[in-house]
């Protein structure tokens, strides 16, 4: 390569680096009007009803309509599709503003996003893109995605619903478990598997209708949190699909969950910075407002390095998740940084949700207050999309490969 | 007809904020305090795009007088669905002194200018209350005037106006051009759509300067003292009507 090639690779590499940094330090303008116009959203209309939300276990039918129509609800898909046309840094950012506000609104909506509609952008004809996704833009559906099953949940590889072809159908069998949003959902991407002797490579990806024939949902789970989305069973019973319903490949289906995934993952750490600043918001100002010992406990050390303790992990956890966003945004790999995101800020949640109940004392523990709301919601953000376990297994993965020699 | 409007947005601080008095007594705190629009010039903004989806109207120009954070609220304006901004320049000595007087004077050239067919503002600020810069604007432009608009429609080449008087309602039909001002009840603003703070981005926003427009920006009014209200004081119980006339007595209040 003739060094003025090498001088100008250097500095554009020099020039991107910066533009991403200077991102990490202070956002673009429209992302700054994008976030407020999020927050502001989440403030009014969704964080004064979140807990009746929650307590009745009721969708936000309403709320995810006026999602849709503010482009919330497909936030990466191009306009002609009917999507708001914006980047992952955007998506990242509006996830946590909504689920600031109300972390059930936030996966309903991380959901729609990142794993149904994904997949179908990303490897569907332009033919599935206009069926699958277009009408999941605004609101009126969304979509689910039903990978895990009663059998295996982070042993994604051993999927047991099958699907053989018989003419000109597919016909599936199997049951998928903890399918959030499927008792709202209009249809669902499904993984099953078309060659059980490829093992995890012989696993396809279908889209699937809802509600069809042969499909059936199970029980609504009795959740501890983010109780107003719906997660149910599956139950796959000879559910016969037209042979264009396949996304992408025969066989490619695992690789087709674990890029999903890792998208999702993003949209998951999102989630989880909503619910831990929520949980610092309701600290913080509790610390200003109630008194012991003569003065605002504010004023105490231990509640002040409490807060503190959970400020670093809240912004250390964006960070890592913006970084994650960038690298997608300039389709650069990042399944290691989306990874280090989902880790650090679902145990940034359990952490500050923990801390807040904490600080608040007995009006933690009760539901005048938001902060017990908070802690539940948390706790699943460590176990969905990728337990903290598994992040912690494709992490070291990216370690062990960059150390090899 | 241009079938232009021209609407003022205001960059006030936030209505959630706690208020707090500079030390000295001379201003407000406004240092790193958060700002948006005025809430009354997010229902102008929002009334003018509507008429514009009714194709009643062609363009919206958002216009914006004070320093270089204008253009965010320019920018929401944007994104809520105005066509154009126009950021008039003020800053420094000249904003802390800025008021209804000269904006409206701002208002005027630019409406004269633009050959606007309507003004719409909201009907005051949060910050100052003055509710002046609708009715001062209308009288320099000599136009007739529609404020405390909870209804606007236009028929033909009048407007309209339903508005919100102490006595209750009061409906009044004007001619064109005209300046109206927004009261609470005009709509529901709505929330910027991310395609539109996209497109936002792409809108032009025009920087003018007052001198431009022949205004003089010397304030007419000195601003002497900035205080909080009296800070609220311990009530009293009394056992009777007799205690509570007697105290009320002994205060000078009966």
């Amino acid at each position: 390569m003739s060094a003025l090639c090498k001088a100008r690779k250097v500095l554009d590499l020099c020039l991107t680096g910066c533009r991403s940094l200077s991102q990490l330090a202070e956002l673009p303008e429209t992302h700054q009007l994008l976030r407020q116009t999020c927050r502001d959203y989440a403030d009014r209309e969704l964080a004064p009803i979140a807990a009746k939300l929650d307590k009745e276990h009721v969708y936000p039918a309403k709320q995810v309509k006026e999602l849709g129509a503010m482009g919330v609800m497909a936030m990466e898909v191009p306009e002609e599709l009917g999507g708001a046309g914006m980047d992952c840094l955007a998506y990242s950012l509006a996830m946590e503003e909504i689920s600031r506000g109300c972390a059930s609104t936030g996966v309903v909506a991380s959901v729609n996003n990142s794993l149904y509609i994904g997949p179908v952008l990303k490897f569907g004809t332009e033919e599935q893109k206009k069926q699958w996704i277009t009408p999941f833009t605004t609101g009126e559906k969304v979509g689910c995605f039903a990978l895990s099953e009663p059998g295996n949940g982070s042993d994604a590889g051993a999927a047991s619903t099958v699907a053989r072809q018989e003419g000109e159908e597919w016909v599936l069998n199997g049951t998928k478990a903890w399918i959030t949003n499927c008792w709202d959902a209009s249809a669902t991407v499904v993984f099953a598997t078309t060659d059980k002797k490829l093992k995890h490579k012989g696993i396809s990806t279908f889209l699937i209708p809802m509600p069809h024939p042969g499909l059936s949902l199970g029980k609504k789970e009795d959740k501890l949190g983010i109780r107003a989305s719906s997660t149910a069973n599956i139950i796959l019973e000879d559910c016969r699909i037209p042979l264009n319903n396949m996304l992408g490949p025969r066989g490619a289906g695992f690789k087709i969950a674990m890029q999903t995934l890792d998208s999702g993952r993003i949209g998951i750490a999102s989630q989880a910075l909503g619910i831990a600043q929520a949980s610092l918001d309701c600290a913080g100002d509790y610390a200003h407002k109630r008194s012991a010992f003569g003065a605002p406990i504010g004023k105490l050390q231990a509640i002040q390095f409490k807060l503190a303790d959970m400020a670093v992990a809240i912004e250390s956890a964006r960070l890592l998740t913006w970084k994650a966003s960038l690298l997608r945004d300039a389709k650069k790999p990042f399944t290691k940084e989306a990874a280090m995101a989902k880790l650090a800020a679902s145990e940034a949640a359990t952490f500050c949700s923990h801390q807040a109940i904490q600080i608040l004392g007995g009006m933690g523990y009760v539901t005048d207050m938001p902060a017990e709301r908070h802690y539940r919601d948390a706790r699943i953000t460590e176990i969905y999309e990728g337990t903290s376990e598994i992040q912690r297994l494709v992490i070291a993965g990216q370690i062990l490969k960059e150390y090899q020699s | 007809m241009s079938g232009r409007v021209l609407v003022g947005v205001k960059r006030v601080i936030d209505y959630a904020v706690k208020i707090r008095v500079k030390p000295d007594n001379s201003a407000v705190v406004t240092d790193g305090v958060k700002h948006s629009m005025n809430p009354f010039c997010e229902i102008a903004v929002e009334e003018a795009v509507k008429l514009k989806e009714k194709k009643l109207v062609k363009e919206v120009v958002a216009v914006s007088c004070g320093p270089q954070q204008s253009q965010e609220t320019i920018r929401t304006a944007l994104a809520m669905g105005a066509d154009r901004g126009i950021h008039v320049e003020v800053s420094g000595k000249d904003y802390e002194s800025l008021g209804p007087l000269q904006v409206s004077k701002i208002m005027a050239a630019l409406a004269k200018k633009e050959e606007a067919q309507f003004i719409i503002l909201g009907k005051q600020a949060i910050d100052d209350d003055c509710n002046q810069t609708g009715q001062m604007t209308a009288a320099l432009l000599d136009w007739p005037q529609g404020t405390f608009a909870s209804e606007v429609s236009l028929e033909g080449d009048k407007v309209m106006v339903v508005r919100e008087i102490d006595g209750g309602l009061e409906t009044i039909r004007i001619n064109t051009p005209a300046v109206l001002t927004a009261d609470l009840r005009l709509n529901t603003p709505r929330y910027a759509t991310l395609p539109n703070i996209m497109k936002a981005k792409k809108k032009k926003i025009a920087n003018v300067k007052p001198a431009d427009l022949g205004v003089d920006l010397t304030s007419r009014l000195e601003v002497l003292r900035v205080e909080e209200p009296p800070q609220r004081q311990a009530g009293m119980k009394v056992e009777t009507v007799e205690d509570l006339v007697a105290k009320l007595r002994d205060a000078g209040k009966v």
